[in-house]
């Protein structure tokens, strides 16, 4: 802990950490928007592309020039960004290697002029390595100034075309169809991402520049279902570890802050990748757990159902009838043994209960009140399905929401009137009602 | 052999090796991971290191096919499970590059690797790293690795070719035949991460990004027939290779990144000038439908 | 006599909107069928299940009698025309000779016993001029016929077709149909998805009609009925009737 006071006294490490957050902050926030639009490997092209444009401003000017810099990369990414949608629209190469292609060439050209600059006089004070990888520590207080200005010139533009980049993520084309400028939006958006870029690449570097676009982002996609929800805390996760990265590199000897802040956004990813709630896997695992022996019991359940209801039609439905595991393996194959244990998790919810002395396999079990409604309401529901793939108009602009809760329950009343009118329409009512039981 | 000839053989063979395997990432769509496990070669290279403690080519071609594997089975494991696919790469690649660069600045004083050179190599160095068996020079040791990788490409495509490609073409078809689709993806990715690290040395990681992409995209656009696409692109390669080394001797420049900018420029023509798909081609063929 | 196919207890889910539930039948040897029904009632999903493309969440499928995977080589299969890349730089004779794949094996080439079979399968969908030709300079009805010249290839016994009428011309409808018509004549089986409802009476010999469940599976002329159709698209078919789609079935 002293340790990190004594760091943080020195006024060069916070220009340093000021610089990380800003740069965790603008491209967690702008990678939002790249990431919706598909877009992600994206600010890869940018960062290597910048490589050509600083070294050409650098040519130009000979000396070093955060402002310059900024310039050269801005045009050589806007250039970048320019060559790869040719090449999309022009030939029959695909996006992905157009990408490729010219992230490559322009680095490729990046280099020549590199090792031109270090063979010239003033090569070796031109700080250009520190573009490769990324030197957070080169940092003084005249680029981290600037960085401030760009980053929030980037955030107000951000938080000022919200809706129109939320459009342009969702729905272009509708956006176009309101008669907004969908391409010149797109075009701004290329823009403040190549910007965002820009300010990270001193500190973290080329290669990995495109984790910081990238990586927040992510991350906060698992937390939450909304764009201004997700922005904020992709910005929040950045900033995060940009100050993380910061102070552990600073407190261990030899350590690299660039990569440091990367392995920081990326292990905010792994715990959301597992333990965020609705989308984490550790939740999908269980559910997907779940709902397998939730599977199993409504497969039983419908099955004394459609004996039970078979029975009734045929006129042989006598109260206390029971159905042997052998008869409901018949309707829906499972092995026996899985079946009995299913059966049994049942029995002990109250759904079932067992008819008789046999036991074992040979046991014959029926469905309770409580059972027979469920499985009423599971065999209401499926037929219901078939009736909305029948008629596509039913349904209207309803959207079921299997979290929260059954069909029937969901659905607005005049379309249920709707949709029971056409289940007797098509005989596909289920018939056997229990005490309590289904509405008919 | 003279010093230049060596250089521009290495330069040869790792832009033929490296187009020929390339055009099946082209056709697969699979670009982008060509990139990203040209980049995750270096963690490969670091640990293959700090386990073998030496530098023998065979511990890293070990090391890189690994880290190879290993990050197209992350890339595939997180796109399933809901990740869209170019940030699946993008985490992927940057992370296990993150590793890399910071075991190579924490072992600092036991591995010898210098970073910019994993960037954009230095294949001039290539010809004073001799292969030498019972005394015997046998030529740069570049060579040797980057052209066993490159035969060991052409043996199993040549083998695999038909299998290759139905599972490039129509996937659903081949997994319908009974192929195992998703295993000849590993092995060609097997293919693409061994000549990475093969290439790694003389070349560097963006370097052969250039390699895998340019020449084999050029040739796309010369052709429509695939054995051809795939001889072109190796032809192509080694003109590259060629014409950059004399224009970086004439610029006194990176020899690797010249390469790189002449295989550029190279594709530049052909999408303005290929007679079947340039622009310009089209273009005036749509005038003289208009007239 | 084994039915070439025989499905059991399919089912197919998707989160949890069923996609396929519990569909069972056997098909006879020997006919024409149409696999019909509204959208969304996985008429593609069906085939795509059968031939193990995608998961079943239960369900067994049985060629000959055999198990799928025995048997593989006896089925065709001709995807949707969208499902690949045109682009690919390959040739129509090549993409017809990837049908033979499955026959010619592991690490060998393709005989020339092998190009006859694909050159004579281009023949017989009238696409023998176009053998040389690079596949994206091909129409829509073209690609579509090399793709059923690349099932013939496959010299078959049951053929899965997932809607080879999408997007064609008249007179690679009818080039279809010919064909289809001369399989069966061959004794083979074909099961074709289909979304024309005017069209399934002329065409097909069997209607599986499909929507979620197995609604009804039989010749057409006993299943093709007002009744059954009523039972599958329910209200769609009001609309179908008012747009003259079914003006060639008499309720």
């Amino acid at each position: 802990m002293e340790s990190l006071w004594l760091i943080l006294s020195d006024p060069n490490t916070r220009w340093v950490l000021a610089a990380c957050v800003l740069l965790g902050l603008s491209s967690g926030v702008l990678g939002c928007f790249a990431l919706l639009r598909k877009h992600s490997l994206l600010g890869d092209a940018f960062a290597h592309a910048a490589l050509p444009g600083i070294c050409i401003a650098f040519m130009l000017v000979g000396s070093k020039s955060i402002t310059l810099f900024l310039i050269g990369a801005v045009v050589a990414g806007l250039l970048a960004a320019a060559c790869i949608q040719a090449i999309t629209r022009y030939s029959r190469i695909k996006e992905d290697t157009a990408l490729g292609l010219v992230l490559s060439v322009f680095f490729g050209f990046g280099i020549v002029l590199l090792t031109k600059i270090q063979q010239s006089a003033n090569g070796n004070q031109s700080g250009l390595d520190s573009f490769l990888f990324g030197k957070a520590a080169s940092l003084v207080g005249t680029d981290v100034k600037v960085m401030m200005g760009v980053a929030a010139v980037l955030l107000f533009v951000c938080w000022l075309f919200f809706k129109e980049f939320k459009l342009l993520s969702f729905d272009p084309g509708f956006g176009r169809g309101l008669g907004l400028p969908m391409g010149l939006f797109n075009a701004l958006l290329m823009l403040l991402i190549v910007l965002a870029v820009v300010i990270g690449l001193q500190a973290v570097g080329v290669v990995l520049m495109a984790a910081m676009l990238i990586i927040p982002a992510l991350a906060a996609r698992y937390w939450t279902e909304r764009l201004d929800r997700m922005i904020v805390l992709a910005g929040l996760f950045g900033a995060l570890s940009g100050a993380a990265g910061t102070l552990v590199s600073s407190l261990t000897y030899n350590m690299p802050t660039g990569p440091v802040i990367v392995l920081c956004a990326t292990a905010l990813f792994l715990l959301s990748l597992i333990v965020a709630p609705q989308r984490g896997l550790a939740v999908k695992g269980m559910r997907r757990i779940k709902l397998r022996s939730r599977i199993a019991e409504e497969n039983l359940l419908q099955s004394l159902y459609d004996l039970a209801e078979k029975d009734l039609l045929a006129g042989r439905l006598r109260p206390g009838i029971g159905y042997r595991i052998a008869q409901l393996i018949e309707r829906r194959p499972t092995a026996p043994k899985a079946a009995l244990r299913t059966l049994r998790r049942l029995h002990r919810d109250g759904l079932v209960k067992r008819v008789g002395a046999a036991q074992g396999l040979e046991t014959r079990w029926m469905l309770t009140d409580k059972g027979g409604e469920l499985a009423y309401e599971l065999t209401l529901h499926q037929r219901m399905w078939e009736i909305f793939n029948m008629y596509e108009g039913v349904l209207g602009s309803f959207k079921w929401d299997g979290r929260q809760g059954g069909l029937a329950e969901q659905l607005p009343p005049e379309v249920l009137q709707e949709v029971d009118r056409l289940l007797d329409a098509h005989e596909l009512k289920p018939r056997l009602t229990f005490a309590g039981g289904g509405r008919a | 052999m003279s010093y230049e000839l060596w250089v521009i053989l290495t330069g040869a063979l790792v832009a033929s090796s490296c187009s020929f395997i390339g055009c099946w990432l082209i056709l697969r769509r699979m670009a982008m991971l060509g990139d990203a496990i040209s980049h995750t070669a270096l963690p490969g290279i670091v640990i293959a290191f700090l386990i073998s403690h030496s530098l023998d080519s065979w511990a890293m071609l070990i090391g890189a096919a690994v880290f190879g594997l290993l990050t197209t089975f992350l890339v595939q494991t997180l796109h399933q499970s809901g990740v869209q696919s170019d940030a699946a790469i993008g985490v992927t690649f940057t992370s296990l590059f993150a590793v890399g660069v910071v075991l190579v600045s924490v072992y600092a004083r036991d591995v010898h690797i210098d970073l910019a050179h994993v960037l954009y190599g230095e294949i001039a160095y290539v010809p004073w790293n001799q292969l030498v068996v019972g005394g015997v020079e046998l030529g740069p040791r570049a060579v040797w690795m980057v052209g066993g990788t490159f035969l060991l490409s052409l043996a199993v495509i040549g083998l695999l070719y038909k299998e290759f490609k139905i599972t490039s073409f129509d996937p659903a078809l081949a997994a319908a035949l009974g192929l195992p689709v998703t295993l000849l993806h590993y092995i060609l990715m097997t293919l693409v991460s061994m000549t990475t690290v093969s290439a790694f040395e003389s070349v560097g990681a963006i370097l052969v990004v250039a390699m895998l992409i340019v020449p084999g995209a050029t040739a796309y656009l010369l052709t429509d027939r695939l054995g051809i696409m795939l001889g072109m692109s190796c032809i192509i390669g080694i003109v590259t290779a060629v014409i950059g080394y004399y224009a970086a001797v004439l610029l006194n420049a990176s020899i690797a990144g010249a390469m790189t900018t002449t295989a550029g420029t190279l594709f530049l023509l052909a999408f303005l000038f290929s007679p079947s798909h340039g622009v310009v081609m089209k273009w005036r063929a749509k005038r003289r439908l208009a007239n | 006599m084994e039915h070439p196919v025989t499905v059991e207890n399919l089912t197919v889910a998707y989160h949890q909107k069923p996609v396929l539930r519990e569909v069972e039948f056997s098909v006879p040897k020997g006919k024409l069928i149409g696999i019909v029904g509204p959208n969304g009632a996985g008429k593609s999903t069906l085939i795509k299940s059968i031939l193990g493309l995608i998961p079943r969440a239960s369900g067994e499928v049985q060629i000959f009698g055999k198990p799928y995977k025995q048997e593989r080589r006896r089925i065709g299969y001709v995807p949707q025309r969208e499902s690949v890349d045109w682009d690919f730089p390959t040739s129509a004779l090549d993409v017809v000779l990837m049908g033979r794949y499955g026959h010619i094996g592991w690490f060998r080439r393709p005989s020339s016993k092998d190009k006859a079979l694909a050159m004579s399968a281009l023949e017989k969908v009238g696409m023998a001029d176009y053998a040389d030709r690079q596949i994206s300079q091909l129409s829509g009805g073209q690609q579509q016929r090399v793709f059923l010249a690349r099932a013939l290839a496959q010299d078959a016994e049951i053929y899965f077709m997932d809607e080879p009428f999408v997007g064609v011309d008249a007179a690679t409808e009818k080039a279809i149909i010919a064909l289809l018509t001369e399989l069966k004549h061959q004794g083979k089986t074909v099961l074709v998805v289909h979304h024309d409802l005017q069209t399934v009476t002329e065409y097909f010999d069997w209607v599986l009609l499909l929507n979620i469940r197995l609604i009804e599976f039989g010749p057409t002329e006993e299943v093709f009925t007002a009744e059954n159709l009523q039972k599958t698209y329910g209200g769609r078919l009001s609309l179908l009737q008012e747009s003259g789609n079914l003006s060639a079935f008499k309720a």
